[in-house]
């Protein structure tokens, strides 16, 4: 159970980047943040005491598996957020490149 | 093993708070990547080397992107003393985790206990999923052959990323 609890103490770490820091790339790293807390989250629904992972061996045929479904779920997800993150990066750049700042204040009075 | 992922996911903790509060921004990148290494760690002991995989060549590439990023800037965070704008956005932030605190409370009651979880649903898949599929690894059976459809979509969101990302990078801007 600590570990559930820490895994969200870990998403309210991203949380609170994401709604008090004023940086692009610090919001971008918080947003990979919560990101990474959520896989871990899944990663933990899935696992069995004394399982072992998800490889069928047919030499020994009866043993303990840990769920396969959150772990392809996730699979799925980790590869999602690199697309996410990279789309972001380069929506950064941009915005660099025309306001020379990360500073989101600065960039709502810049414009015009 | 709860505790061993505990004690990890504690150090996570604590490069993510150096990460959003570090003065140079590339320490705060650096230190993004403490947190996405140490989940490799926490899904090996998870028993999930497919995820570790895959997360130590994603931190990888992610680290790198944002290297690239921040080398090309003045890498300082301008600091500004609060205002009431944060005053604001703070106390927004300190209502919306104890709502999240409140749910969370909640839920984690319905959740099985760590490491005693039923496999209700995967039990379908793991039942003579390795003559169904073709594949020894279940992970990649649910990925490519049950759940084909997604993977395929995954790949569409990937390409049009790539797309976005192209398009972003070269559009000349309004002067």
């Amino acid at each position: 159970m600590i570990a559930y609890i820490m895994c969200f103490i870990l998403f309210l770490v991203g949380l609170y980047g994401v709604i008090t820091r004023r940086n692009l790339v610090k919001i971008a790293v918080s947003l990979s943040i919560m990101e990474i807390s959520t896989f871990l989250f899944f990663a933990l629904i899935g696992y069995v005491d004394g399982g072992v992972a998800p490889i069928v061996d047919p030499a020994d045929p009866v043993k303990v598996y840990v769920d396969p479904l959150p772990q392809a779920l996730v699979l799925t997800a980790i590869v999602i957020g690199l697309a996410t993150t990279a789309m972001l990066m380069a929506i950064i750049i941009r915005l660099y490149r025309k306001y020379k700042t990360f500073d989101i204040r600065e960039i709502k009075n810049l414009r015009g | 093993m709860d505790l061993a992922i505990s004690v990890i996911v504690g150090f996570m903790i604590l490069g993510a708070l150096y990460a959003i509060h570090a003065k140079d921004l590339l320490s705060s990148v650096i230190a993004c990547g403490i947190v996405g290494y140490s989940l490799v760690i926490c899904f090996l002991l998870l028993k999930a080397p497919d995820l570790a995989i895959v997360q130590i060549v994603v931190d990888t590439i992610t680290l790198i992107i944002m290297v690239a990023v921040v080398l090309d800037s003045s890498r300082e965070e301008s600091y500004s003393k609060p205002d009431t704008q944060g005053y604001i956005t703070a106390i927004t932030g300190l209502l919306i985790i104890v709502i999240l605190l409140y749910f969370f409370a909640v839920s984690i009651q319905t959740l099985d206990v760590l490491g005693k979880s039923s496999l209700r649903m995967a039990e379908y898949y793991i039942e003579g999923a390795a003559q169904k599929t073709g594949s020894a690894n279940l992970v990649t059976g649910v990925v490519f052959d049950f759940r084909g459809y997604d993977t395929m979509g995954e790949a569409v969101v990937l390409v049009t990323a790539v797309l976005g990302v192209l398009t972003i990078l070269r559009l000349k801007g309004k002067k």
